[in-house]
């Protein structure tokens, strides 16, 4: 009975915050496309498609796959050197673009939420962003 | 080619006397032609050499070679940083002003007045942030001029000449190219700040180029001073993030680059109260691949000189001046931030006869200009370097 009324209270419970850890997101990816557009897009392209050989694709990136850290690494410490993305080797650098971090974090949801990507309803917060550091 | 008729013509009349005296002579005077014209020839990138003058900079943005031969780098963090024989200096420069450290804004331009040996002046542009008092939005920010006076490693007699306004809360286009055209005046060229319909608005800054004496009084005979709700500082209009500024050497015109939308890039000549157009025309369309004007001209807006598509990123230019680039001398090179290279123009009058890559992947460029010693500095933002393109041997 205890363990019923225990997943019951749980099952309200999520269905009450669900919803609205969405709409967060949402309203993360919709703030987020603004910052693209104003910091990314020259280089990254309008459909994250990058430039080949210069600017590396944020659309299906595996470079995002293997550690979904990464992409708010870069966007909140910049990155220099070789990279291998996708089959491609680039070796360019992208400056630190100097956003607050609920602006980076806004800007990953949208990144990883756009073109084919999907971060699963995962949100990525603003405490997330100040508690990514540049080593690992 | 079109550098031999003149020649040809000076020597056709010394052939043609050739011809009349005897055959050895006549065969001298046409060897005469051949080696002369093919000394004037042909200044290849492979008779350029590159070498590293500084590294271990953090965001570098340009350079200003000083006549004792040290190099002043602003760095886009707010540093400004001195380079002594070949070495950069551990210890920072004071007395740089507070600037707005985001997206593309920070320390920019650096320039010496003319004059610099008599009168110590070095001017300097940056994304100030908003001031108590000052028009705009909160936490905004726009680009800003001032001049100051190296002693040691510090900045003195501190003047702040000018501010764009109104602060504009965004990350982009701030602009900030110095020129200087000897006639007393300074020219610094300002961004739209990323709200294109201002740039046609003569009363804000943004997406202009201003002129001022030097010392930041307005000029009585600017083009607008007399217009009701204009700006008076304003020289020309309707440009988007003009990053790059030289006057040509013999004409003292101004010639400025912009990064347009994707395709737009432009280099345009720059004169007295002209509309550059933007957002009015364009050859390029918006990044998010959105129409901005479906006209490329329009009467009474001016034409750029070339644009390039796809866009390079244009971010430095300078006129050859110098004997020792031989053919190249009037001739434009400019920087590409996005392609990593720079680009060789030929210029012929007000014209642009042909474009060549070169240097290709020497890095991301932000600033390229001639030293007074006749060589070419350029800015390398990725690998945090200052390098000097000078012909070989």
């Amino acid at each position: 009975m205890k363990l019923l009324l225990g997943l019951l209270s749980a099952a309200i419970f999520c269905s009450a915050i669900m919803p609205g850890q969405d709409d967060e997101l949402a309203k993360s990816i919709e703030r987020g496309k603004m910052v693209y557009s104003e910091n990314c897009i020259t280089c990254h392209m309008s459909a994250g498609e990058g430039i080949p050989a210069s600017f590396p694709p944020l659309a299906k990136s595996d470079y995002f796959d293997k550690n979904p850290d990464n992409a708010i690494k870069t966007v909140k410490f910049g990155l220099i050197g070789k990279i291998k993305v996708n089959g491609m080797e680039y070796d360019n650098m992208m400056p630190n673009p100097g956003l607050g971090n609920d602006e980076i974090a806004d800007v990953v949801n949208y990144i990883m939420n756009s073109w084919g990507n999907t971060s699963e309803k995962k949100i990525v917060t603003e405490k997330m962003v100040e508690e990514t550091k540049e080593k690992k | 080619m079109n550098k031999n008729i003149p020649l040809l013509k000076k020597y056709l009349p010394v052939a043609f006397g050739g011809l009349l005296l005897t055959a050895s002579i006549g065969l001298m005077s046409n060897s005469g032609i051949t080696t002369e014209a093919r000394s004037e020839q042909k200044l290849t990138e492979a008779s350029l050499k590159v070498d590293t003058v500084a590294t271990g900079l953090t965001m570098p943005w340009a350079s200003a070679l000083l006549p004792n031969g040290d190099l002043l780098v602003t760095e886009r963090g707010g540093k400004l940083r001195l380079v002594k024989d070949g070495k950069l200096d551990p210890q920072e420069i004071t007395g740089v002003p507070e600037v707005f450290y985001k997206g593309q804004g920070g320390l920019l331009d650096i320039n010496l007045h003319p004059d610099y040996k008599t009168n110590g002046w070095i001017y300097i542009s940056y994304s100030s942030p908003k001031a108590a008092g000052e028009e705009g939005d909160e936490g905004g920010a726009n680009t800003a001029l001032i001049r100051a006076k190296l002693k040691d490693h510090a900045l003195t007699d501190i003047q702040q000449l000018f501010k764009a306004i109104p602060n504009v809360k965004a990350n982009v286009h701030y602009g900030g190219r110095i020129v200087f055209d000897k006639k007393g005046y300074v020219f610094l060229s300002l961004g739209e700040r990323g709200q294109k319909e201002n740039s046609q608005n003569l009363g804000r800054d943004q997406g202009k180029v201003v002129r001022l004496h030097e010392d930041g009084k307005i000029p009585t005979d600017n083009p607008f001073v007399k217009t009701e709700g204009a700006r008076p500082e304003i020289w020309t209009y309707g440009h988007r993030n003009p990053q790059g500024m030289i006057i040509h050497p013999t004409t003292g015109v101004i010639w400025e680059h912009e990064h347009g939308p994707q395709g737009g890039d432009e280099l345009n000549i720059i004169e007295k109260g002209k509309n550059y157009g933007w957002p009015l025309i364009t050859f390029g369309i918006d990044y998010d691949n959105s129409i901005i004007s479906k006209d490329t001209a329009r009467a009474g807006l001016e034409q750029p000189v070339v644009y390039w598509k796809p866009s390079i990123a244009p971010c430095g230019m300078t006129f050859l001046t110098n004997d020792k680039f031989k053919d190249w001398k009037g001739d434009l090179l400019v920087g590409s931030l996005k392609f990593m290279y720079l680009q060789h123009l030929v210029v012929k009058g007000n014209k642009v006869i042909s474009r060549e890559i070169i240097f290709d992947k020497i890095g991301r460029v932000r600033d390229v200009r001639q030293g007074w010693d006749g060589n070419v500095y350029v800015v390398l933002e990725n690998s945090g370097k200052v390098v000097r393109i000078s012909p070989k041997g």
